[in-house]
């Protein structure tokens, strides 16, 4: 086992990348992800690997394309508007079906926004981070050490399915610095038949190819793909879930605003109110399954995040009107204070009934009003 | 005596004298009557069966007609998206630094979209191969005006003919790239005649052995045609490419480090900052 060190979640990410066996990286300079890339630019030689400052977001992301196509472990990182621009690299990557690893450090938004931390890319990342029909598994760390943890796994992860795999953490994860035990390095790539690396003479030629001009074979294609989808959303969903056995309000969130619905949930908890905490660590697929677990004691669900309101969509796609799902939180760079949170779940639980509810639920021994 | 002339005759083994290149599949090519895209295609797979590389050679391919060339190269083939090809290329030959990289590119997709991966590729010397076709015009959407075409010409989208008060100039790009220090080679071509062909052929080859001598970044234009969009018989536009197109775009070498004396474009760079001291630091 490794030794604890002290790291910073932008290097944790990039350490690990490493261990995992990246030894390509392509990025272009923007704010809050520069230290994963400093640290890359540092490493890589020593390693024997390639860090390019690519011209543009947009040249990065298809240097991944070709590395990836060439059959190597790839990763690129940016921060928001630095993920739009890639954005059309990553519909390609579906569409072709090459792995890859792209990290989003994310930062205020819309337009330049700001450079404070933001979760406002949820939707991009988990509904449209290209055109066209395609998922990207997105993966939302919350500690320094779950960053390490990720980025270890996601390029397995992308190899397994033959898909790109987002990293989405953001400024705060990504600049703050947490204690880290970094995993052993690896070299778990699995062979890639379909690489295109010269034939030599000794199989048919290999495309790398996301054009299907016929429209049939076009939507047979993806249609293939989705089946594949399939296999990650039965497989692949991961969630934490905290104090939610008996819990009646039932917060959700993920990644930095997950770090303060937790202290908000502990403080609930002391103050005789039974609140959990959801932590959704993939947000696509998304953790459906931690949902159900909680709807039997469920009374209203809370999803907190530094946005105005993203994931609290998919949250309502999962409880389907079985209890009101509500949302707090604060966007532009603005961190929710975990009394804030707290403040919402006291008047959360006020609004279903409160101590009154509590009463009358231990004198019918069931669920009051339910 | 004459029935044994036609025995010894028929005993001669059949001389082979024309065939398709290894390096191309059994397919017809589907570009237009008149389009420069067959001719090339086929030189570089000739060049790459003499070079016998083909199994060492990853293609890639645009987006514009030349899209569909994963259908006629039999080397492995990467396709790009609009004006990326030197990025990916840049990557693959970065993973695969014993294999030959060419990307094949039409005017739109290298000058427009793609030019500043063209430009940067270039300047980092990438040891990558661009074959760049110039027809000045869009042909797979339907001819609209490109970044080479010429003045007054008319397209889909200049229908009075380029004005270059509202669209700007013609881009010579053999002579912008030829100024960068990381190209090693930038010849402009045509394949008009047999000759002209053979020239062409010969400067692909020499790009591609460059490539594999580690010399720099290479580009071969040809000047082309495009009879569809032009609305020209296929002679017609030849000779109206060697009308216009070639006073704008004059064939010739724009740069050959090799020819100027330099074993590759690190030392011809070098010569030219001897009096940097932060530049010209080092050995190499």
């Amino acid at each position: 086992m490794s030794e604890k060190v002290l790291m910073k979640g932008n290097e944790a990410l990039a350490e690990s990348a490493l261990r995992a066996g990246c030894r390509f990286f392509f990025g272009y300079p923007i704010t809050p992800q520069t230290e994963l890339a400093a640290y890359m630019s540092k490493r890589m030689p020593k390693e024997g690997g390639t860090f390019l400052q690519a011209e543009s977001e947009i040249a990065a992301i298809n240097m991944v394309y070709g590395a990836s196509a060439a059959g190597a472990r790839v990763m690129t990182s940016s921060s928001s508007p630095g993920i739009s621009l890639k954005g059309e690299g990553i519909s390609y990557m579906a569409g072709a079906d090459l792995p890859g690893v792209i990290i989003n450090i994310q930062r205020g938004g819309p337009g330049l926004g700001g450079i404070q931390p933001s979760q406002a890319d949820y939707a991009q990342a988990t509904h449209a981070l290209g055109h066209g029909d395609l998922h990207v598994i997105v993966y939302a760390p919350s500690t320094v050490q779950e960053m390490a943890d990720c980025a270890y796994s996601a390029f397995d992860v992308a190899d397994k399915y033959r898909t790109p795999v987002m990293i989405l953490a953001d400024g705060m994860l990504g600049q703050m610095m947490e204690p880290v035990v970094l995993p052993e390095p690896k070299n778990t790539a699995p062979e890639k038949p379909w690489a295109t690396v010269g034939h030599n003479h000794a199989r048919p030629h290999n495309i790398v190819n996301s054009l299907f001009l016929s429209a049939d074979k076009l939507e047979g294609k993806i249609k293939e793909r989705f089946e594949r989808y399939e296999v990650i959303k039965r497989d692949e969903p991961r969630a934490e879930n905290f104090m939610t056995d008996d819990a009646e309000i039932v917060v959700m969130a993920f990644g930095a605003s997950a770090r303060i619905a937790r202290s908000a949930v502990v403080s609930a908890r002391e103050a005789g109110i039974k609140a959990g905490l959801i932590r959704p660590i993939t947000l696509w697929p998304f953790p459906a399954f931690a949902i159900e677990e909680t709807i039997a004691t469920a009374k209203s669900y809370l999803s907190v995040e530094m946005n105005m309101g993203q994931m609290v969509d998919d949250i309502r796609l999962v409880v389907a009107g079985r209890a009101p799902v509500e949302f707090f939180g604060h966007t532009g760079g603005v961190i929710p204070t975990p009394q804030e949170v707290l403040a919402k779940i006291e008047a959360m639980h006020e609004a279903i009934g409160g101590k009154a509810a509590e009463a009358a639920a231990a004198l019918t021994g069931g669920k009051a009003g339910a | 005596m004459a029935e044994k002339e036609r025995t010894a005759k028929a005993k001669v083994e059949p001389k082979i004298v024309f065939q398709r290149p290894r390096a191309l599949e059994d397919a017809p090519f589907t570009y237009c009557p008149g389009c420069a895209h067959g001719i090339v295609h086929r030189i570089i797979a000739e060049c790459l069966d003499e070079m016998d590389i083909e199994g060492k050679t990853i293609a890639v391919i645009p987006v514009g007609c030349a899209v569909i060339a994963d259908n006629f190269f039999s080397c492995d083939v990467i396709q790009a998206s609009h004006g990326r090809a030197p990025a990916v290329s840049t990557a693959v030959k970065r993973v695969l630094p014993e294999n030959l990289v060419f990307a094949y590119q039409g005017d739109g997709d290298l000058a427009s979209i793609g030019m500043a991966e063209t430009i940067h590729a270039a300047t980092r010397g990438e040891k990558i191969t661009v074959i760049f076709i110039n027809n000045a015009i869009y042909g797979m959407t339907g001819g609209q005006l490109a970044p080479t075409t010429l003045p007054n010409q008319v397209t889909q989208t200049s229908p009075y003919g380029r004005d270059v008060v509202e669209a700007g100039y013609p881009i010579r790009v053999s002579e912008m790239l030829a100024t960068l220090d990381g190209v090693a080679l930038i010849e402009r071509v045509t394949v008009d005649t047999p000759k002209h062909v053979r020239a062409a052929k010969k400067a692909i080859k020499k790009a591609f052995q460059y490539q594999m001598d580690n010399v720099g970044y290479s580009l071969i234009e040809v000047v082309s045609t495009c009879p569809t969009n032009w609305g020209m018989t296929p002679q017609d536009s030849f000779a109206w490419m060697r009308e216009n197109m070639l006073p704008y775009y004059p064939l010739g070498t724009y740069r050959d480090v090799v020819a100027e004396g330099f074993a590759d474009v690190g030392e011809a760079a070098r010569a030219k900052v001897a009096d940097c001291p932060i530049a010209y630091k080092g050995d190499k």
